[in-house]
């Protein structure tokens, strides 16, 4: 028996301002499931990202999103959150002042209550922490600091799938993570996002390089091209695009309008 | 235990605030001011000559004085001859009956702070019958205290048993003459709090008004004096997180500090005034004078405020830097929601060698609130070696606020250093939607974020105190953001 799809993605269009930037967007996630979604810049990736995180820069024209069955357009970013949502940030933002681990500890408190499920105790919490910590290889100095401020771009994206790794979300999107890291960093922050994967959880990954997918090894891969998936496929697109590049890509998207 | 503490601060003052009512229920002067008036302040008080002669003398000044324009404030004139100088507290009849009949958002804020609902009415000033053994709790700090000869009692009680220190210290630091509101203060004021710590000692608690069952209710113009006398030490807290309603308008109230050699003083503040409703009607005008001077070698004077309520504040905690090595702090988180306005900050005047001063002031803006830094930093000719410090940040929620620096440096003493940052900053739409991506709900997420902006200043307060004034901040920056 089939399972019921994690995220349903129908004809979706979205607006920044007078622009539209996402023309009918159709992708369905099932849990246990990796998706890639790969494109040029200006494509729309980050946007897909934003919108189902519930970004309010970006005006919903068209189209429905369901989660886990559900109409996702109408909650409130945290509520999203909430109920499993988690977005890896393409540029984490830096939250002078207060702590990484205070930090954690409300978001994964707000979580927990929606759930029903009592407020984590200090002892609990910190021995998650560590746990998460020691799998992202992260210097245990970074909880005490504030939220990504003064952290490097590489410290910034580990710190993401550090905090997505303590939250464990359902659905988790991951922005452009590979960006900005060195190859070390790109092997640890893979292993980590591994290890989350499981039977109940998807990833969708959304990458502008193959690179990132030698690690994390996607099962489908799509290509965005001018707010639209053009055409998917298993992994070996992600290496038939490294050879031909996306101006084929492009193209094609082209002569498909 | 924080709340608890409030909680006994409250019903102390209260209980003693109706004893007071009943004594003197007669006792009412007509409007106004005149030397008849304050000659009959000071009888009613059973003052000596002296101090009699010293409220004649700031009230003939305050006659030749202008209420100052200079500060980026705006409010309506005030009547200084419609206002009663010498009145009984309110008297039951003219208190809420019960919790009903009090505003709703202020019942609100106090659920939101978490307070108990006996406590709450109380604050609201609904006319209860408090049973509370309040004065047992008293008497065994004040026994405690006076055990290390420290003297902690009202204002007026040190006029009557301890004249010699109230005339040799009283407007040394803070003359009668000083300021507008200051001489009208020195003229009428009705009560406050002394204190007096003497040689080598080291106060064992915090000093708050907690177990000081005497002088809270002073009304309008209420006068502290703090006294650390050689090698002695003093953390004194003052205010209370809950918002306290009070029907007299205007306060000008006046604080003086005067640390000897190698004493310490540490004065914390959460001023949580009515700051009026949304639209800015019916809040507390506070134009308070606070100076502190440490005249002595080595002597530390430390201000910390956190600035919450009224819907004016006009204050300028300042440090008088005189005894060599001497050092002043002054930390402040001043924050102006819906039509607030804070004119607030520090003087610092280096007058002996070596002396250092630090100032880290974080003004917060939100709704049409008006919020203003203004401080000075002076090194006179003497002052070889005197060091400065200055950071100030601001941010803004919203467009509609302000947040404006007006920082004055003078400098004579060519060894000195004088350095100042400054910072304004927006709370960002993209560091509120990172943590509503978290699970954080806008409200938690803005209160985390100013918070985090204001943490250098918390974590100079008393623990118990800076936890109420995380709270605090929340619950005042509600509805002004989202």
């Amino acid at each position: 028996m089939l399972k019921n799809p994690i995220l349903e993605i129908r004809d979706l269009h979205a607006k920044a301002g007078e622009k539209e930037i996402l023309k009918g967007i159709n992708l369905t996630v099932f849990p246990g499931e990796v998706h890639a979604i790969m494109g040029p810049n200006g494509s729309g990736k980050s946007t897909l990202a934003q919108v189902l995180a519930g970004r309010d820069l970006y005006n919903v024209t068209g189209g429905e999103v369901l989660y886990e069955g559900r109409d996702l357009l109408a909650l409130q970013p945290e509520d999203r959150a909430q109920e499993g949502i988690f977005l890896a940030f393409q540029y984490p933002v830096e939250i002078p002042g207060v702590s990484n681990l205070y930090f954690l500890k409300a978001a994964l408190n707000a979580i927990r209550k929606r759930k029903g499920e009592p407020e984590l105790d200090a002892m609990d919490f910190l021995s998650r922490v560590r746990q998460k910590m020691s799998l992202m290889e992260m210097d245990e100095a970074l909880l005490n600091r504030a939220v990504n401020a003064g952290f490097s771009g590489g410290e910034k994206k580990r710190n993401e799938i550090f905090q997505m790794a303590v939250l464990e979300p359902r659905l988790a999107l991951m922005d452009e993570t590979d960006s900005g890291l060195d190859i070390d960093a790109l092997k640890i922050v893979s292993h980590g996002v591994n290890a989350l994967r499981g039977p109940d959880r998807a990833i969708v990954v959304i990458t502008h390089y193959q690179r990132l997918l030698n690690y994390i090894v996607p099962d489908y891969v799509h290509v965005l091209a001018e707010g639209r998936i053009v055409k998917s496929g298993d992994k070996s697109l992600a290496l038939e695009l490294e050879e031909s590049g996306y101006a084929g890509i492009e193209e094609f998207a082209e002569t498909a309008q | 235990m924080a709340t608890q503490l409030t909680s006994i601060e409250t019903l102390a003052n209260q209980e003693y605030k109706w004893g007071f009512v009943t004594d003197i229920d007669a006792d009412t002067v007509p409007p106004g001011l005149s030397e008849d008036v304050i000659r009959l302040i000071s009888g009613k008080k059973n003052e000596p000559p002296f101090m009699l002669e010293w409220r004649l003398k700031a009230y003939r000044q305050w006659l030749k004085m202008k209420e100052p324009t200079w500060a980026n404030v705006h409010y309506p004139p005030i009547d200084y001859q419609k206002i009663i100088y010498y009145a009984a507290p309110k008297t039951k009849t003219n208190q809420p009956k019960s919790l009903d009949e009090v505003d709703p958002e202020l019942l609100r804020t106090y659920e939101k702070l978490g307070i108990p609902l006996h406590e709450r009415e109380l604050l609201a000033g609904v006319a209860v019958d408090a049973v509370f053994d309040s004065v047992s709790v008293a008497t065994t700090f004040k026994e405690k205290l006076s055990e290390l000869g420290i003297i902690f009692c009202s204002f007026s009680e040190a006029v009557q048993h301890h004249p010699e220190l109230v005339q040799k210290y009283l407007g040394t630091v803070v003359p009668h003459s000083d300021n507008f509101f200051a001489a009208l203060n020195a003229a009428v004021f009705s009560d406050g709090s002394f204190c007096y710590i003497p040689k080598g000692v080291r106060c064992p608690m915090e000093l708050s008004t907690y177990f000081r069952i005497n002088a809270k209710d002073t009304g309008q113009f209420e006068r502290t004096l703090i006294i650390a006398d050689e090698g002695s030490h003093v953390s004194y807290l003052e205010g209370c997180t809950a918002p306290m309603r009070d029907t007299n308008q205007l306060h000008a109230a006046v604080v003086e500090l005067v640390a000897l050699d190698n004493a310490t003083v540490k004065y914390s503040t959460v001023q949580n005034w009515y700051p009026g409703d949304k639209e800015g009607k019916g809040g507390i005008y506070n134009f308070v004078t606070k100076r502190g001077k440490c005249l002595g070698a080595n002597s530390k004077i430390s201000w910390t405020q956190v600035e919450t309520g009224s819907t004016i504040t006009w204050k300028y905690p300042g440090c008088l830097l005189i005894g060599e090595n001497s050092v002043g702090e002054f930390y402040s988180v001043a924050l102006t929601n819906n039509y607030q306005q804070a004119d607030t900050g520090t003087k610092m005047i280096h007058a002996g060698k070596n002396t250092r001063s630090t100032i880290v002031s974080k003004g917060i803006s939100a709704g049409h609130g008006q919020n203003t830094y203004r401080g000075a930093v002076k090194i006179l000719k003497g002052a070889t070696g005197a060091r400065n410090y200055s950071q100030c940040d601001s941010m803004l929620l919203g467009d509609k606020c302000g947040a404006h620096t007006f920082p004055y440096l003078e400098v004579k003493n060519t060894s000195s250093s004088v350095e100042h940052e400054a910072s304004t900053s927006k709370i960002g739409e993209d560091q509120i939607f990172y943590c509503r991506q978290r699970g954080i709900s806008t409200e938690d997420a803005v209160g985390m974020i100013v918070n985090g902006f204001c943490k250098e200043v918390f974590r100079e307060l008393p623990m118990e105190f800076a936890v109420e004034a995380q709270k605090l901040l929340g619950v005042s920056l509600e509805g002004s953001v989202g």
